[in-house]
């Protein structure tokens, strides 16, 4: 067992699977609770086309992720201010918008291999400059996170309540958004970038059938994230799998699980 | 007496429909004003101006003796809305959380809630009735449970004014009698309040003034115990002259 950390890639797949685990469910039970799930696999799509820009131009891919993601997330808030009664069609749009990117830029891009280990993530392909980006956004992220807990539960709640209340909640959003677009960035190379929205929903999905409450919706949420994150590295790299969909498939059975014992206990 | 609301000349429209017309009224300390007029009449547009939450364009509005584009103190005003249109009871929130959270105007931003503040929140729990439910996830209590969470969570600020809107809607019957109770009670200590309700009889039996509105959007104040509930049924349906407070 111990065999797998004498391996420098997955000493680093480790750090980066650990922290994925931590900042996605913080991210995640915001976007869930406000119904923004499909945020998340707008800003992937998005970030995918930023990987295909980056391998493009000679620019480390993580970088061109983060840079469309942000992108993408300001034009969705911007996008839902406009058609405010219709404000699901802006994820819709800029989703769109990323999957016809990365499809014209791909055709600019010697060899698809590159992008594929981000579509579907990879634990072999983390370098010593993605792993220390990984790390400071990650704990941008956390911080960020913790330090905005009760101001992102109250808008998350009744946005019109913590308005009223004095939360500043336009500001407050944009920076939801902004932690959302770095997240699915870092999180992209190992998870893949076609997976990484279901890491941030599915962990709160089966915190929330056991929720007695948010902070223990919250931690559950981070307990599920890491198990599913640690467990599904273990397996692809035991069973020679892909990271990204193990953790994922790990997740949704997890789920059902869940889902079973919670019809179970009413 | 002391003022806490000044409402003048106030004026707004929803682009080509003209909503609330050189509206006028003052609001003393421990008054209980009632707003009364049908659907559509400006009821919950006038709340919403004197929250904050609609753009003053016309005429204008003081809380606490400054006038709300300067700014409003948000401690000293409490809100309750329509439970259904606030509220989605899926979320795994519990009452001491929920009511914790309106204790934001004390902390500010990025400072997080201290054992001072949950203690203030068990207090008001306690106060509205529902002492031994801090724990108990809101989505699971009755409707009119719900309702008296969400007046616990106006008053943990201990707000000086409290606005509600409607708050007995879509509630129980048995419920909307304690619910009024406790309203009146609350005015009884002291508390100012605003408050629509549909339910005209309970609004004219809890306020000492009211508001009324008929269809063309000015608003006639009227002292409650200078007439009876025919006459301000009257009022309401536009069938008398003006009766001016």
């Amino acid at each position: 067992m111990l065999s797998i950390f004498s391996y420098d890639f997955m000493r680093r797949a480790f750090i980066v699977a650990v922290l994925i685990g931590l900042i996605s469910p913080c991210i995640g039970i915001s976007l869930v609770l406000k119904r923004l799930s499909a945020i998340g696999d707008a800003t992937s799509h998005s970030a995918l086309a930023g990987v295909a820009a980056g391998l493009m131009l000679g620019i480390n891919p993580v970088i061109g992720a983060v840079v469309f993601s942000i992108l993408a997330v300001v034009s969705i808030e911007t996008m839902r201010r406009v058609f405010k009664s219709y404000s699901e069609i802006a994820t819709v749009i800029v989703m769109s918008a990323g999957i016809g990117l990365t499809a014209v830029l791909s055709g600019f891009i010697s060899g698809s291999v590159n992008l594929n280990s981000f579509m579907f993530g990879s634990i072999v392909a983390i370098s010593d400059f993605e792993l220390y980006l990984t790390i400071g956004l990650g704990i941008a992220v956390i911080s960020v996170s913790m330090l905005l807990y009760k101001e992102l539960f109250f808008i998350a709640f009744d946005e019109e309540a913590a308005a009223l209340s004095g939360v500043p909640v336009k500001p407050i959003n944009m920076i939801l958004m902004l932690l959302t677009a770095v997240t699915v960035s870092v999180s992209a190379r190992v998870v893949g970038a076609l997976m990484i929205s279901s890491l941030l929903v599915i962990p709160v999905a089966c915190a929330m059938t056991m929720g007695k409450s948010y902070k223990k919706t919250m931690t559950a949420s981070v307990i599920f994230a890491e198990a599913f994150t640690v467990l599904g590295l273990v397996l692809s790299f035991y069973l020679n799998l892909r990271p990204g969909g193990t953790i994922v498939l790990i997740g949704v059975l997890t789920l059902i699980i869940c889902v079973f014992m919670g019809k179970n206990r009413n | 007496m002391k003022e806490i609301l000044k409402v003048k000349d106030l004026c707004f429209d929803y682009s080509d429909t003209s909503v609330l017309r050189d509206v006028n009224f003052t609001v003393n300390k421990g008054d209980f004003l009632g707003i009364i007029g049908s659907n559509g009449a400006g009821k919950s547009t006038l709340m919403k101006l004197i929250l904050g939450l609609l753009p003053l364009e016309r005429g204008s509005i003081e809380l606490f003796g400054t006038d709300i584009k300067t700014g409003i103190d948000h401690a000293k005003i409490g809100y309750v809305p329509q439970r259904a249109a606030s509220f989605n009871a899926a979320f795994p929130a519990t009452v001491e959380e929920v009511v914790t959270a309106n204790l934001y105007s004390r902390r500010h931003l990025m400072r997080p809630f201290r054992a001072a503040d949950k203690k203030r929140a068990r207090e008001v729990i306690e106060q509205v009735g529902m002492g031994g439910s801090e724990n108990r996830l809101i989505g699971r209590l009755s409707g009119g449970q719900q309702q008296r969470v969400f007046i616990a969570r106006a008053l943990v600020s201990a707000p000086e004014l409290i606005l509600m809107d409607e708050p007995t809607v879509g509630i129980d019957a048995q419920s909307v009698c304690e619910i009024n109770e406790l309203i009146k009670k609350l005015n009884n200590d002291g508390l100012t309040i605003i408050m629509t309700n549909h339910d005209t009889p309970a609004l004219v039996e809890a306020a000492s003034r009211l508001l009324i509105f008929c269809s063309h959007g000015n608003g006639e104040l009227v002292n409650r115990n200078e007439l009876t509930l025919e006459q301000i049924n009257q009022l309401y349906a536009g069938k008398r002259g003006h009766h001016h407070a």
